[in-house]
């Protein structure tokens, strides 16, 4: 399965970034093979309009079954959900830590306050 | 003769000014209100409304059963209202801004077009004006198609009054354009300097020559009489702070009904405009024209 995590940086240590739409990078993660990729966003960071509806769109076009993020916004949210993707928001922490949770099972779809990390 | 009032900074005395410029007026005078989103000069002139028309424009329409997902429409739309998530459009048509590029670019033809209300525009006669608005309706985001379709509605032999949104992006961009003379409305204040430099920007790109009507003054703050003086922009008038001009604004009275003798101040205000106006040689084509 694939997975995206909406990054402030490139690599599973950075931190989530709390924005979907005008998140900093995308880190896809594919459970099975383990292999991690940061996906840029810039067409969607620069958009002046619709940036979480575009994002949803390269999010969908990456082939991802589930997202997690900070925030999303209710246009995102049903561009998402017309994809078929599960979304999780409020996550907060690095990715690598909300990798974890979503594995183990501990996050729960709408919000989770089970991931460690540090608030911004 | 087209007079736009305009300013950067919202509740400066845009209506204010611009009511109390058309009742000064002799001759034929329209009002037009082009501020959409919270129109209210009718609301000192108290017009009989005598029209009404809805305002549309075109969103795509789409076949799913034509639709083989390439994702062509998403690729052109600039404002992000048709995406392709999962080989399905999907429309956000409140974004849309009518331009057809979508039904254009579309392989399959699965894309036609049809009409959607974003609002109404509404005329009719108070006080001796022609008094034009338009209300954008709730939860719209897109308000120029409405001020075109105002300033379609003048009758010739009108001189036009253009009472503008706040602000310099798309609708006072809208409201101003074409005119043949701004007035901004500016208060001295630190903000109302920095958005009257912004909307002398922006008048300057249309090419229409402004002048500044000061609203709220007094002797003390005189920030924006040395920007003027330092600019070379004309200063027509100065209207006082007080108390009893907030007061009749919130009951719907007209400035110049609360202090009769600025009704010369105004007319002498369209003498120097026409002066100022009849010495120039010829109109200067605005440099921006790209501009939604």
């Amino acid at each position: 399965m694939k997975i995206v995590v909406t990054s402030e940086g490139e690599t599973l240590d950075d931190s989530i970034d709390p924005r979907f739409g005008r998140a900093g990078k995308f880190i896809l993660y594919n459970t099975e093979t383990k292999e991690v990729q940061a996906v840029d966003n810039s067409e969607s960071l620069n958009a002046a309009h619709g940036a979480g509806i575009k994002a949803a769109e390269t999010v969908s076009r990456l082939g991802v079954e589930v997202v997690i993020t900070g925030n999303c916004g209710p246009k995102a949210l049903s561009a998402l959900e017309a994809a078929g993707i599960v979304v999780y928001t409020g996550v907060t922490g690095t990715v690598r830590k909300a990798i974890e949770a979503l594995e183990s099972g501990r996050l729960s779809s709408g919000h989770s306050d089970e991931i460690e990390g540090s608030r911004r | 003769m087209t007079i736009a009032v305009a300013s950067g900074k919202g509740g400066t005395g845009k209506t204010t000014v611009a009511v109390s410029l058309a009742l000064s007026l002799e001759g034929s005078v329209v009002l037009m209100d082009c501020d959409v989103e919270a129109p209210n000069s009718h609301i000192f002139l108290h017009p009989i409304i005598a029209g009404e028309e809805n305002v549309y424009i075109s969103v795509p329409r789409i076949d799913e059963s034509k639709c083989n997902g390439c994702g062509e429409c998403s690729e052109i739309c600039q404002f992000n209202a048709i995406v392709v998530p999962k080989n399905k459009p999907l429309l956000f048509l409140e974004l849309c801004h009518g331009c057809g590029g979508c039904a254009m670019v579309c392989p399959k033809g699965a894309i036609s077009e049809e009409k959607r209300k974003i609002g109404v525009v509404e005329e009719g006669w108070g006080m001796g004006i022609h008094s034009i608005h338009g209300s954008l309706s709730v939860g719209e985001p897109i308000s120029p198609p409405i001020i075109k379709k105002i300033k379609q509605k003048q009758n010739t032999g009108e001189t036009v009054i253009i009472d503008s949104p706040p602000g310099t992006t798309c609708p006072a961009v809208e409201s101003v354009r074409g005119s043949d003379y701004a007035i901004l409305v500016a208060e001295p204040t630190p903000f109302g300097l920095n958005d009257l430099i912004l909307s002398v920007e922006m008048v300057k790109k249309l090419a229409i020559p402004c002048g500044v009507v000061l609203n709220r003054w007094d002797d003390e703050r005189t920030i924006i009489e040395d920007y003027c003086l330092n600019e070379g922009i004309p200063i027509f008038l100065k209207i006082p702070e007080d108390r009893k001009i907030a007061e009749a604004y919130s009951r719907g009275v007209a400035l110049i009904d609360v202090i009769p003798e600025l009704t010369t101040a105004f007319r002498e205000l369209i003498g120097r405009i026409k002066k100022e106006l009849s010495s120039q040689t010829g109109k200067v084509e605005p440099s921006c024209t790209n501009l939604l």
